[in-house]
């Protein structure tokens, strides 16, 4: 049988429109301060924004996943690269270069998200990997597609895997994502 | 720079929601109380109040801007000066720190830092959405943006580096939540085992809903003042516990917002710049570090938060404290997940990078006259979190760091039993204690180190 504390109906914001609440109908110095005793009237509202984001410096990385191809940045003078865009260098300050990254690399981390935020909610569950990649010194944040979410295994570090790519670009870093290199 | 008291605080009651009031009367409550515990009253402390720093995390929670200056004109401090500090999670602790800044300048006699949160005005996956927005828009967010999934991440690899278990993640929850049973101001307190928190509902594997701090609306505010400034709070009638709590060391560390990005360094920058003096000094320790290196291991990869080293590194050099363990009686951490108070330890000195684990279940950050259920090896040292954390406590997030203050305050005066209504989390003869304020994937983080004089 169900714990009696943990059975609930599901609590939504539906609801009927409400247009006027109780209040004394006389105002004295008694229903006056009765007013200290009354429940707080909780208001719902819509809020809704259309942005226009530019992508900057950093959009030929975008432009390069809807071409299938994955895009880093390196510094000229030591080489560092990076798996993410980055404009300038973090140690010296220098504009980076473009380099076109491989298409394959490792799991160095993940997590299966069985919840997330409202956005992701009907994705759920979903697999959120950072790659590393073969001459790239930072990682990659993307999701592992492939894989059975509900079998998580610490396995999964250092597995070998494969980009993939959106045919229908949305031009977010999602155009891109993995899968196993064996099944791929 | 001149010595910064920290004379009084307040908490309002964390809930997961106070409809009842709006964030400048919620604010209003931990304010009074601060007031009321100087045994002031109202009047006179806001003629002797210089001004005042606001914190609070989002603009989207409350759909307000410049929410600061309606809690500032609500507690009847214009025209004083003050502004807002944010700084993700860490936007509490950095309020305290521009507070004592404030003071140690000299630009204040007293300053109060007050910070809220209402996060109850969205449903909560709304809510974990606002805080996704606190990463990289254009690159992490739209993969799934879910701090609970990017802290999952860390824990993958600490577990695959180091050989972390869950169950040790667990031992946190379980500690946190067993405090919470004896703090009338925790918002979640109840008494759990291990097992319950591994059969939670999995949120990101492997952390469970009980690996996880929840949502909350609240306020917190402590009162800093100088030597002046508490002459003139005692001439106008306040009675300032002594001894004093002195505020020894400030630190404040960052780190690259898109946890990709962090770099992996050697093993020469790692004892050069971020290794802390204890480790330094230790040859044993040099030599485990220089093994951890030959087996891969780099730093801070994603395992380990160098904001946070960096803070308490330069905290502890101003406190002169040399190693932290032994010479700290309690800290107060940023337990947004059991995890992150594992990988703090490490940061923090408590223990080598790697061995967060097993110190968790050691029994060395626990409390000594609480009984947890749990079958603990070492006796206690330094107790972490004897409020109950974030995990219990709650975190509305422009509010978290001010309450760490506040209880690091009640432990230096030895007055837990007094707020508290119980002593059971009274360390006994606590002298020196920190607190630590944690933001993001570990992107800004603030280490203050109080002690008690005399």
């Amino acid at each position: 049988m169900a714990n009696e504390n943990e059975t609930k109906m599901e609590e939504t914001l539906e609801g009927t429109t409400l247009f006027n609440v109780p209040f004394p109908k006389r105002l004295d110095v008694q229903t006056l301060a009765f007013l200290k005793q009354m429940s707080p009237i909780i208001v719902k509202y819509p809020y809704q924004i259309n942005y226009l984001h530019s992508y900057g410096q950093d959009s030929p990385f975008f432009a390069g996943l809807a071409n299938k191809v994955f895009l880093g940045c390196r510094d000229a003078e030591t080489g560092y690269t990076y798996a993410n865009p980055r404009g300038h260098d973090m140690v010296t300050g220098q504009e980076t270069e473009w380099v076109r990254l491989p298409d394959e690399g490792h799991v160095h981390a993940f997590t299966v998200c069985h919840f997330g935020s409202e956005a992701f909610l009907p994705q759920c569950p979903f697999v959120l990997i950072l790659v590393e990649f073969e001459g790239a010194n930072t990682l990659f944040l993307s999701r592992l597609m492939g894989v059975d979410p509900n079998q998580a295994s610490l396995d999964w570090i250092g597995m070998k895997v494969k980009a993939r790519y959106l045919r229908n670009s949305k031009f977010q870093p999602t155009d891109v994502y993995f899968v196993p290199a064996e099944s791929a | 720079m001149r010595p910064v008291y920290a004379v009084s605080g307040g908490v309002s009651k964390f809930a997961k929601a106070r409809p009842d009031k709006t964030f400048q009367a919620v604010i209003k409550e931990a304010y009074d109380y601060a007031i009321a515990d100087l045994g002031l009253e109202f009047r006179p402390f806001t003629e002797l109040v210089d001004g005042s720093v606001a914190s609070y995390f989002s603009d989207h929670f409350a759909r307000q801007l410049m929410a600061g200056i309606m809690a500032q004109d609500y507690l009847g401090l214009c025209p004083k000066p003050s502004h807002r500090v944010e700084g993700g999670g860490a936007t509490g602790g950095i309020c305290f720190q521009e507070a004592w800044k404030a003071v140690a300048s000299g630009y204040m006699d007293i300053c109060v830092a007050y910070g809220f949160e209402t996060m109850s005005h969205v449903e909560t996956w709304k809510g974990n959405e606002f805080i996704a927005l606190a990463s990289d828009v254009s690159f992490d967010y739209p993969v799934g943006g879910f701090y609970s999934g990017y802290y999952a991440m860390m824990v993958t690899r600490h577990m695959k580096e180091f050989g972390t278990t869950v169950e040790q993640l667990a031992h946190v929850s379980v500690k946190n939540y067993t405090h919470a049973l004896y703090n009338p101001y925790a918002q979640k307190s109840q008494r759990i085992s291990i097992q319950d928190v591994r059969n939670a509902p999995m949120v990101a594997w492997p952390l469970t809903r009980l690996d996880i701090c929840v949502m909350s609306d609240g306020a917190a505010a402590t009162i800093l003042a100088s030597e002046e400034g508490i002459k003139k709070l005692e001439q106008a009638g306040a009675q300032v516990t002594r001894p004093l709590v002195k505020v020894s060391g400030i630190g404040r560390g960052t780190d690259a917002m898109r946890m990709a990005d962090r770099p992996h360094q050697s093993y020469d920058d790692f004892m050069r710049y971020n290794a802390l003096p204890h480790e330094v000094n230790s040859d044993e320790t040099r030599a485990y570090y220089k093994r951890l290196w030959d087996k891969g291991f780099r730093y801070p990869g994603v395992h380990s938060f160098r904001a946070g080293r960096m803070a308490g590194k330069e905290a502890c050099k101003m406190a002169q404290v040399n190693d932290p363990l032994k010479e700290l009686d309690f800290i107060e951490l940023h337990d947004a997940y059991t995890s992150s108070e594992i990988q703090t330890y490490e940061d923090m000195g408590l223990c080598r990078y790697g061995e967060g684990g097993p110190f968790a279940a050691s029994g060395k950050a626990f409390m000594p006259d609480v009984e947890y259920g749990l079958n603990l090896p070492e006796k206690p040292i330094c107790p972490v979190n004897p409020s109950g954390g974030l995990i219990a406590c709650g975190h509305p997030v422009g509010a978290t760091g001010l309450m760490q203050a506040v209880f690091a305050i009640w432990q230096l005066q030895g007055t837990i039993e007094k707020h508290f209504k119980s002593p059971m989390l009274q360390v006994k003869n606590a002298r020196r204690g920190a607190i630590h304020s944690h933001a993001g994937t570990g992107t800004y983080v603030t280490v203050s180190i109080l002690e008690r004089e005399g």
